[in-house]
């Protein structure tokens, strides 16, 4: 008999569920999704799993292998060998079916970030080496895994606090790009709620582009609020001349975890 | 069965698709109109098929080149489509591909830099001059991503994960689009005064493609049926590298970037085998020659171990390989276990992109159905027999915006929203929900795999009259099997029963290639047929329009439009209008 995977899905619903075994027989190199696609074009027709591109371009597969974030399109079925392979839909979203998540959330807070505000009409004159710094921001593929894995959205439903990861990297990109000229730390220090990053570095751990989202987005955008609202030189100032409200200082802080 | 109830939503335009031309049409129709403009995708945003586009965008800024224009890019386009294009919109698209680039730098595209500060540009098959701007090897996310945060700051509204199952005409001009919510099933029904089609190929009828599951060629379809005419269907590219081995990514593309970059292709005894078949463009040649040379060195038997040739990249070194091909590194290494900065690697043609489909006016995108618009790979005449790898993503952005700015003038002509026949929807959502009925019927997946081994063997690389005969002959016993598909579970999010109407959809636009490439009797561009390999001038002449009656698809000629001579004129020098001296020119 051919050798064969066993897989543990999850189906159910909003209402609830129950992962459910299935065996697949092996192929050479393959991945999570195509164990999926097997199970979906022979065994259960109806199971529910995102995906486009099957080469890690898009970021629309992600979900949980054996309770780790991973793009099922990468994720290597022989990186398991000898192991029941549990997949299970991203926890920090709502369950649609099976695999599948209402991730809306992130599309709505997308539209909360000023788009870039050139300063110069194109063509711009720019380096390679200040495009370096933001062409890291633009790897992101949107796959969430980040955002699923953070522990202010994860495990403490923190969405009305804090962006999230994945638009900590977008507002880097703008903020960090030469030619722009808008001004988003207020929404850092409030709406998007940087402070409220522990810098834990889970979501960096994630994330299949290998973009350094604390180290390179992050830091650098707590520091522009720090600067801005928590500088002792400035904050004496701010007192003395009495502009006060329009500085504000956020009050969120990190939470533990 | 219960009563069915339906939504409805009313838009002056709605655009379905959301890849680069859905997007840029979007903005176009939306922009400082006062117009109300909805946007709706099959899958999630920023996820359709654009994002899988690597190599760059093609645009005659000649930032590396000087003598790179707009007369160069056209003459490129045109020969690599071997003439039957649309003059007309090779020419718009030469012209204007420059700005929508730089409008994409000015909405936060960050491409690679030269020396001078300016937008790079990397060498590609059959460019003349160094012409595709690029972000190392992931362009496609760049564009889409860039038009993404664009449109949704244009006031637009998104609908996403959305089938459409029919496009709506109300007398002779189109009235909106039904369809359902991917999440729920629940059934929508847009009306608009104007539709936008930018919802991409259908490379997804063949077995080995690089195409994303999206690629089933709804929006052609659909359009089809209301009886709109599609053009150069016989016309599919092969794209010469596709990944090969392990056979789970079997098609995945390898970008052209990696021969662009300086890749060289090897067959079995180690011969770079381009030279027999095009001694001076070699691995650069256009996409129909290379495919065809490696489809041809393996059935010589000088074939790679699992059926393709080498291509190696390994001689430019680790550092500068990771910089420019960071993707395609990582690719190989995760999902094939090898190092291209050492080793070399097996690829393959893979199906890549359908020139063919809607027939459209260059300057509005307008289709012979009033108040219906087409962009992108749904649409047609831009590329001809075959396309130039960087001219897709240029083609979305110039038509796209071209696409959006004609629905809105023809929404300012004062065009009212029109009347939906009420019976229509009743026995369209009938219809949509009969696979769940039916009991003990066909699997649609498998009569997807079934339909793609078809294609593959009839209708794929190398055709021939019998061949093709003999595959249309399956297409249509397939067809008809697949009127008995049944579905099990809910309505919630049931990938079973979406992929119905994806094969419903594919099976229609596959009898259509088949039919086109049995008419066209010669060789030309991405169409080989080896009872017939010449190429031949009465041929260059026409293109073949198909309709279809609801029955059957008929099929007709129409005359390739001539070049006007300033536009004949660029093809007299014996060389590309870029590599002229201007005395030459004067002498011609």
């Amino acid at each position: 008999m051919a050798e064969e995977f066993t897989l543990s899905v999850w189906r159910g619903d909003a209402s609830g569920g129950h992962e459910v075994e299935y065996r697949v027989p092996k192929e050479t190199g393959m991945v999570v999704l195509d164990a999926l696609h097997y199970i979906q074009h022979n065994l259960a027709p109806d199971l529910a799993v995102r995906w486009n591109c099957k080469a890690a371009h898009c970021g629309s597969c992600g979900a949980e292998v054996n309770g780790v974030p991973k793009l099922l399109c990468k994720t290597r079925m022989d990186d398991y060998a000898g192991q029941t392979v549990s997949v299970r839909p991203m926890k920090t979203f709502p369950v649609i079916k099976d695999l599948v998540t209402d991730v809306s959330w992130n599309y709505q807070v997308a539209q909360e970030i000023p788009p870039l505000a050139p300063t110069v009409p194109a063509p711009f004159n720019m380096q390679q080496i200040d495009a370096d710094r933001v062409q890291e921001f633009h790897r992101c593929i949107e796959c969430f895994l980040c955002q699923d894995t953070c522990h202010v959205l994860r495990d403490h439903h923190g969405r009305d606090k804090y962006f999230g990861p994945r638009f900590m990297v977008k507002i880097a990109e703008f903020e960090m790009h030469p030619m722009d000229g808008a001004d988003r730390v207020p929404l850092l220090a409030h709406e998007a709620g940087v402070n409220m990053c522990n810098v834990t570095k889970c979501c960096t751990e994630v994330c299949p582009q290998h973009i350094r989202i604390t180290d390179n987005a992050i830091i650098p955008l707590k520091e522009r609020v720090a600067d801005r609202y928590y500088d002792p030189v400035r904050m004496l100032l701010r007192r003395l001349s009495g502009r006060k409200k329009a500085a504000d200082a956020p009050s969120s802080t990190s939470v533990a975890t | 069965m219960k009563q069915e109830t339906y939504e409805t939503l009313d838009y002056d335009i709605i655009v379905i698709g959301a890849g680069g031309s859905g997007l840029r049409a979007a903005v176009a129709a939306s922009e400082g109109s006062g117009l109300k403009v909805a946007v709706i995708t099959k899958s999630l945003l920023g996820k359709a098929h654009t994002v899988m586009a690597e190599g760059g965008v093609a645009a005659s800024f000649g930032n590396l080149d000087a003598p790179d224009g707009w007369e160069t890019h056209f003459y490129d386009t045109m020969r690599s489509g071997h003439f039957i294009n649309n003059y007309r919109m090779v020419e718009i698209f030469a012209k204007e591909a420059p700005d929508r680039v730089l409008e994409l730098e000015s909405w936060g595209a960050v491409f690679d830099r030269t020396p001078e500060g300016r937008i790079m540009q990397r060498p590609f098959g059959a460019h003349t001059f160094r012409r595709l701007c690029h972000i190392g090897d992931h362009t496609g996310l760049e564009l889409i991503r860039t038009m993404q945060y664009k449109a949704i700051h244009t006031g637009i509204d998104v609908f996403q994960e959305v089938t459409m199952t029919k496009l709506l005409i109300s007398h002779g001009r189109v009235a909106g689009a039904f369809g359902y919510f991917r999440a729920d099933g629940r059934f929508v029904l847009f009306r608009a005064r104007a539709v936008v089609l930018a919802t991409g190929g259908w490379g997804k009828v063949y077995k080995v493609t690089s195409n994303s599951w999206e690629s089933t060629g709804d929006g052609a379809a659909l359009a089809f049926r209301a009886g709109a005419d599609l053009m150069d269907m016989e016309m599919v590219q092969f794209h010469p590298t596709g990944m090969v081995w392990p056979p789970g990514v079997r098609g995945i593309l390898v970008t052209e970037g990696v021969r662009g970059e300086g890749g060289l292709l090897y067959n079995s005894e180690g011969e770079r085998f381009m030279q027999r078949y095009d001694p001076e463009r070699m691995e650069l040649s256009s996409r129909d020659v290379v495919a065809r040379s490696i489809f041809k060195e393996v059935q010589a038997g000088r074939g790679t171990p699992h059926g393709g040739a080498w291509l190696d990249i390994s001689h430019k070194g680790p550092e500068y390989v990771k910089m420019k091909l960071p993707g395609m590194y990582e690719q190989f290494l995760t999902l094939a276990d090898l190092d291209i900065t050492k080793e070399r690697f097996e690829v393959a043609p893979t199906c890549h992109y359908t020139m063919g489909g809607l027939r459209v006016e260059p300057e509005t995108c307008a289709t012979n159905i009033p108040g219906l618009f087409a962009a992108g790979e749904v649409a047609c005449g831009l590329h001809g027999a075959n396309r130039l790898g960087g001219n897709s993503l240029s083609d979305l952005l110039v038509f796209g915006r071209r696409a959006g700015m004609g629905a809105r003038e023809y929404v300012a002509g004062g065009v009212a929203l029109a009347e939906v026949d009420e019976a229509e929807i009743g026995q369209e959502m009938e219809r949509v929900l009969a696979p769940f009925e039916r009991e003990g019927g066909v699997n649609p997946y498998h009569i997807h795999e079934r339909l793609q081994e078809i294609m593959t063997n009839h209708a794929g690389i190398m055709r021939s009259g019998e061949i093709l005969e003999q595959g249309l002959q399956k297409v249509l016993e397939l067809k008809e099997e697949a009127r008995n598909m049944s579905i099990q579970g809910s309505r919630t999010y049931n990938p079973g029963w979406h992929a119905v109407f994806d094969v419903e959809n594919m099976l229609l636009l596959s009898e259509g290639i088949i039919r086109s490439a049995l008419e066209r009797k010669e060789s030309r561009g991405a169409h080989w047929r080896t009872d017939f390999p010449d190429e031949l001038p009465e041929w260059q002449k026409i293109n073949f329009v198909e309709r279809y009656d609801g029955e059957a698809i008929r099929i007709r000629t129409e005359p390739v439009k001539e070049m006007p001579e300033y536009l004949a004129k660029l093809f007299t020098y014996g060389k590309a209008p870029g590599l002229v001296k201007q005395s030459e020119k004067k002498e011609a």
